[in-house]
């Protein structure tokens, strides 16, 4: 299996006729995802990309097919209108593309989700795939393959670079979800790490956190106490001046805190076998399932080793 | 974004929020002229740079009498103001806040800021006013009191209470920091600030008043505030960095000779990184975005080649959805076009990477193919030391 989309995912798209909607949707019908529909205020009733209905509201698509996800291409002024209106249609997994929307915006959009059935992943973000059943993002797919390996990250190319280096070792991965670079994402590394604990399909977790906030080291203190799979980290901005916001709005050291060296202090505590080079991260996942499938086969719970040396 | 405390006090006044009368400058005469207008002395001088901790870097002074306002003001007009967050080069005074000298009774601070973690506003006191904050936090932490507001629900009369009770006010005092601290707010959240700070408020007599001010803006809500435009100070800003921004790119300047051109920002700061751990130095973080196309790598070799310590380059494109051997063609085009000299390393991985390593070794460039990212910031290193 895998987390969050899956075979019975039915997904729509707002933004579909806009240039990023409308090229995005036809590379994830080409991956064969199930598209089920489009949503742009005032183009209800044409077509999109050749097979996919349009409709003028995230309610009416819902009701004439059933979709159950959707993921938003809508420019930063609209983008929190779109979230809110997937979440008042009943839309269980919203994921967000959209980069550039205000803090405050996220601020109301994050208050309408507490107590609602509805999950957002982003904005700001590559999106979520599930090698072989669908992709809800704006990924490359075919640098990933089907496999058991988690992967969750705050950023873009990034996570691309350590998608390739695991399916290069012949690493599949179960879903790879990236939860954006903004200072208030939808999901954190504690939503999703969860998802990835209770998944019998997914066996190990790469975990790629950034300087600013505190969200990997939240996501540490439950991966010490709860966690049963091994984790490989890695942290970008190990090199970053202060004060200084590196591209991502979240990216920033402020006020001494949200440091690369406490992140990584902080997932070393919680045995998470961190690369120290963005270049190994796929080697040391590799080490690390190694070892683990060795001491799998005399009996061991899967739990990782802490004492784990290269 | 940030501006100047004279700026954020004329929008704080926009809040009805208490602050000192006072007046900008931008030379010497209408600094005098401006303090003369104030119809009394003392009058305060005080350097307008982005910079925190100006007062002790020589700043900020009271004048008594027209003569010394003159004095003042020619002595801070034009300075080098050294302060601990401008670097040692300091930053060049252009800008002067003429303001009436305040009876001071007490000094506070105060804050508000997004508290991430919670997805909600939190508020800050402290009686600490006028110290260095974060070293009131890192010595005594139980000096500042912190009042989560729910932006959903917004300030309500008891996140006043709480704040003012904290500062030890009461009687007129008090009432006059409840009404503060809710004007503090609204201006906090109309605005679309990511940041505002008053350190020091004050209490003269029974009232409470901003007698300073910092505000930073959400940079991405800066498209419903068009008049912020009119805020900016280019002065106050590394001029490769407006340039980069006029070409949509987003750079920040570092210290190092390895230039670097990356996209995607998270990959720009492994690359940093990368660079770093082979002993190398990034001269800067620079983020092409998605497309790198013959354009924006030209506009970024122009930025990254106008440091002159930069002895190398490092090109770090994952193609993605966009084909290698086009980025490639554009890394070329870009690379005659601007002349580039350095040696330029590049590292292409996604669709077609192998026809664009062809490509990048046919050129008759100084182009050096690298085949990961280890590889490449050996490459990168080594090119700056040899």
């Amino acid at each position: 299996m895998s987390i969050l989309l899956n075979k019975n995912t039915k997904i729509i798209v707002q933004g579909i006729t806009g240039s990023e909607g409308s090229f995005h949707s036809q590379q994830m019908l080409e991956y064969k995802t199930r598209v089920v529909g489009g949503v742009t205020p005032g183009k209800g009733g044409t077509m999109a990309n050749d097979t996919v209905p349009v409709f003028n509201s995230v309610r009416e698509a819902v009701g004439s097919t059933g979709a159950n996800a959707s993921i938003i291409f809508v420019p930063p002024p609209f983008a929190a209108d779109a979230m809110l209106e997937a979440i008042d249609s009943g839309i269980e997994l919203i994921i967000a593309i959209t980069e550039g929307v205000p803090v405050r915006d996220m601020v109301t959009v994050k208050h309408a989700l507490r107590g609602s059935s509805s999950r957002l992943i982003g904005p700001n973000c590559p999106g979520i795939i599930t090698p072989g059943v669908g992709k809800m993002g704006i990924m490359p797919a075919f640098i990933h393959r089907e496999g058991k390996c988690g992967l969750i990250s705050r950023s873009g190319t990034l996570t691309y670079e350590a998608v390739k280096q695991l399916s290069d070792r012949g690493i599949g991965q179960s879903t790879c979800v990236g939860i954006g670079g903004d200072p208030i994402p939808g999901s954190n590394f504690l939503d999703i790490m969860i998802l990835f604990n209770q998944d019998p399909e997914t066996n190990a977790v790469v975990m790629i956190g950034e300087i600013g906030g505190s969200a990997e080291e939240e996501a540490a203190e439950y991966i010490k106490s709860e966690f049963k799979k091994p984790v490989v980290g890695f942290i970008a901005g190990q090199t970053a001046p202060p004060g200084r916001r590196m591209g991502h709005a979240g990216a920033i050291i402020a006020g001494g805190k949200g440091t690369a060296k406490e992140k990584v202090a902080a997932m070393e505590r919680a045995g998470i076998h961190v690369s120290k080079s963005p270049a190994d991260i796929g080697a040391t996942m590799a080490r690390v399932l190694g070892k683990v499938n060795k001491t799998d086969n005399k009996g061991h719970d899967g739990t990782h080793a802490d004492d784990y040396q290269a | 974004m940030k501006i100047h405390e004279y700026q954020a006090k004329q929008l704080l006044a926009g809040y009805d929020v208490p602050v000192p009368k006072g007046k900008p400058a931008q030379s010497v005469d209408e600094a005098v002229r401006a303090g003369l207008d104030l119809g009394g002395f003392p009058v305060v001088v005080k350097a307008q740079i982005h910079a925190g901790g100006r007062g002790k870097g020589g700043g900020v002074k009271l004048a008594k009498n027209e003569t010394e306002l003159k004095e003042l003001a020619s002595q801070i007009f034009g300075m080098q103001l050294v302060t601990h967050q401008t670097g040692p080069a300091g930053q060049t005074v252009q800008r002067l806040l003429v303001e009436q000298g305040m009876k001071i009774d007490q000094e506070f601070y105060a804050s508000i800021l997004l508290d991430r973690a919670q997805s909600k506003d939190v508020f800050m006191v402290s009686t600490e006013g006028g110290m260095d904050i974060e070293e009131v936090a890192a010595k005594t932490p139980e000096k500042i009191v912190k009042v989560t507001i729910d932006p959903a629900s917004g300030f309500q009369p008891h996140h006043g209470r709480q704040l003012a009770f904290a500062l030890g006010l009461s009687g007129k005092s008090f009432k006059s920091a409840t009404a503060c601290f809710e004007k503090l707010y609204r201006a906090y959240r109309e605005a679309d600030c990511s940041l505002l700070e008053i350190n020091p408020l004050i209490r003269s007599g029974d009232e409470i008043i901003a007698l300073d001010a910092k505000v930073n803006f959400d940079d991405n809500a800066l498209y419903r505030h068009p008049d912020y435009d009119a805020l900016r100070d280019l002065a106050e800003e590394d001029p490769s960095e407006i340039e980069a921004s006029k070409s949509n790119l987003n750079f920040i300047k570092l210290d190092g000779n390895i230039g670097c051109m990356v996209n995607g920002a998270g990959l720009a700061m492994a690359t940093m990184d990368i660079i770093k751990l082979h002993g190398g130095e990034p001269a800067n973080f620079l983020d092409v975005g998605g497309g790198a196309n013959a354009q924006s790598v030209a506009a970024a070799f122009k930025i990254i080649l106008a440091d002159k310590n930069v002895k190398a380059v490092m090109i770090n494109i994952f193609g993605g959805i966009v084909r290698c051997d086009r980025v490639a063609a554009g890394v070329i085009e870009a690379a005659k076009s601007e002349h580039v000299t350095v040696p330029v390393i590049v590292r292409l991985e996604g669709n077609n990477a192998d026809v664009a390593a062809q490509m990048l070794r046919d050129s008759g460039l100084n182009l050096t193919v690298a085949g990961d990212l280890t590889d490449a910031a050996t490459k990168a290193c080594a090119a700056v030391k040899g």
